[in-house]
């Protein structure tokens, strides 16, 4: 069974139709990488996944939870799924420890000596350990948007959601975060990655989703999708960006 | 000087009263405030009615009318009773609330909403959210404007003198009226508001500085 599973999914800000119909299912340990030009929808798709923009229509079935049933508990299933933003959106009024400390202090309520130890083990992971008391403010955006990776995955999410993790980057900052990302692919987390990384896509993903207009408009693995793409679209839109 | 410095402990003892009312109302102001806050930037309609209403009655009306009201207003009634101290606090609290609670509003709305859709997506409640991540920051940003409108309501403690509560501006017409010394008497009412207003002024620097947003 899928780990994530959507079904007619529709999202409509206003008149403004984003997503329109959105079919997709991700398996366990699978790497996806979402493109598509600016307007896609690519973004919203994601957002979609839990629940960060209200559902207009459709399923979306998270590990096995439909969460577009009022009766789920979406903070629950969000504990599931990690996400990394474009702006990092670290929390600066706390150290870089805190940031990665306060989820599960908050929302499982430990004490901050029980997890300190793992939150310090996921900064070595990202290799910023030794920033551990600085200020977000401090760091640069790579390291930034590490110890986002390192903050999502102290709930130790089954799944991780990338929304153009490294798009507000400086480029020599890039590789970095990148690196982070394969190496968590390598370890079997299921990754839904939006990016414009095409490399990184080839490289590391499993299955690429080309997105235009609100649709999925082709799919498949990555050296297929990029050598022998068959839409008009997607040939259109490689040609721009390869 | 000399009647300065012999009217100067009873006028301190009506600096303790101004300053006793100052505190418990801005405490009290501050939670209502919060309050109406967080009613108006609420999703349920009718609560945010209710704080815009509160809001544009405190703010339309003058600070003399409302105090008045709550005194002479409620207590003809004869549903309870409030004595004038109880009824200055509450005045005061009330007015203060109503501004803290735009501030706190325009304060909580300054907070990036990447913040709170970072909170939400590690699975924290829009209660932890709102406590441990947006309140913190709106906080840092409110400070100047939070001292600003203290200041005022502790100068608007001066108007409780009208409903006999001996502060420190009752204290100075009681001494102005008794030893004919008008000028030394005002003018050593001025410099003791100045004092604590300063002092005020310091301490919110401090907490600028302590909390600094890095």
């Amino acid at each position: 069974m899928s780990i994530i599973s959507v079904k007619n999914l529709k999202k409509s800000f206003g008149p403004n139709e984003v997503l329109k119909d959105i079919n997709a299912e991700i398996q366990e340990r699978e790497v996806v990488c979402v493109i598509g030009p600016s307007g896609s929808g690519k973004s919203t798709f994601l957002r979609c996944l839990n629940r960060l923009e209200d559902i207009t229509g459709g399923q979306v079935i998270i590990n096995g939870q439909d969460i577009t049933s009022p009766k789920i508990n979406i903070n629950k299933v969000r504990q599931q799924v990690g996400m990394v933003f474009q702006q990092f959106n670290l929390f600066p009024h706390k150290t870089v420890l805190e940031n990665v400390m306060i989820a599960p202090i908050k929302v499982h309520s430990l004490s901050k000596e029980s997890v300190k130890e793992n939150a310090l083990a996921l900064l070595g992971k990202v290799g910023l350990r030794e920033k551990a008391q600085q200020y977000p403010g401090e760091l640069s955006g790579g390291q930034k948007q590490r110890v986002a990776i390192a903050r999502a995955l102290a709930m130790n999410p089954k799944i991780m959601l990338f929304d153009e993790p490294t798009s507000a980057l400086d480029p020599e900052m890039v590789g970095d975060v990148l690196e982070v990302m394969k190496q968590l692919a390598k370890e079997g987390m299921t990754m839904v990655v939006v990016t414009h990384e095409m490399g990184f896509a080839r490289e590391v993903g499993d299955r690429v989703l080309f997105m235009d207009g609100g649709y999925i408009v082709e799919e498949n693995e990555p050296i297929q999708l990029f050598s022998n793409p068959q839409h008009e679209r997607t040939k259109a839109f490689l040609s721009k960006v390869l | 000087m000399d009647t300065i410095i012999t009217i100067l402990p009873y006028l301190l003892e009506g600096l303790k009263t101004t300053l006793y009312i100052f505190i418990v109302a801005v405490i009290l102001g501050f939670a209502i405030g919060l309050v109406i806050a967080l009613f108006r930037l609420s999703p349920i309609k009718i609560l945010n009615w209710i704080a815009k209403a509160f809001v544009n009655i405190i703010r339309g009306t003058p600070f003399i009318v409302q105090l008045f009201f709550i005194y002479f207003g409620l207590n003809s009634l004869q549903i309870f009773s409030m004595d004038n101290t109880t009824a200055g606090i509450v005045t005061v609290a009330i007015n203060a609330g109503a501004y803290f609670a735009e501030i706190i509003r325009a304060g909580i709305l300054s907070v990036d909403k990447g913040q709170t859709e970072a909170a939400r997506s590690l699975g924290m409640t829009s209660t932890q959210n709102m406590v441990s991540i947006i309140l913190p920051q709106a906080f840092r940003r409110m400070l100047p404007t939070i001292t600003n409108q203290s200041i005022i309501s502790l100068k608007d403690t001066s108007l409780l003198s009208v409903i006999g509560i001996a502060d420190l501006t009752q204290r100075g017409q009681i001494q102005a009226s008794a030893t004919f010394e008008a000028f030394s008497v005002w003018i050593t009412v001025g410099v003791l508001y100045f004092i604590i207003i300063y002092l005020l002024t310091l301490l919110a620097n401090f907490l600028e500085r302590r909390f600094e947003l890095r």
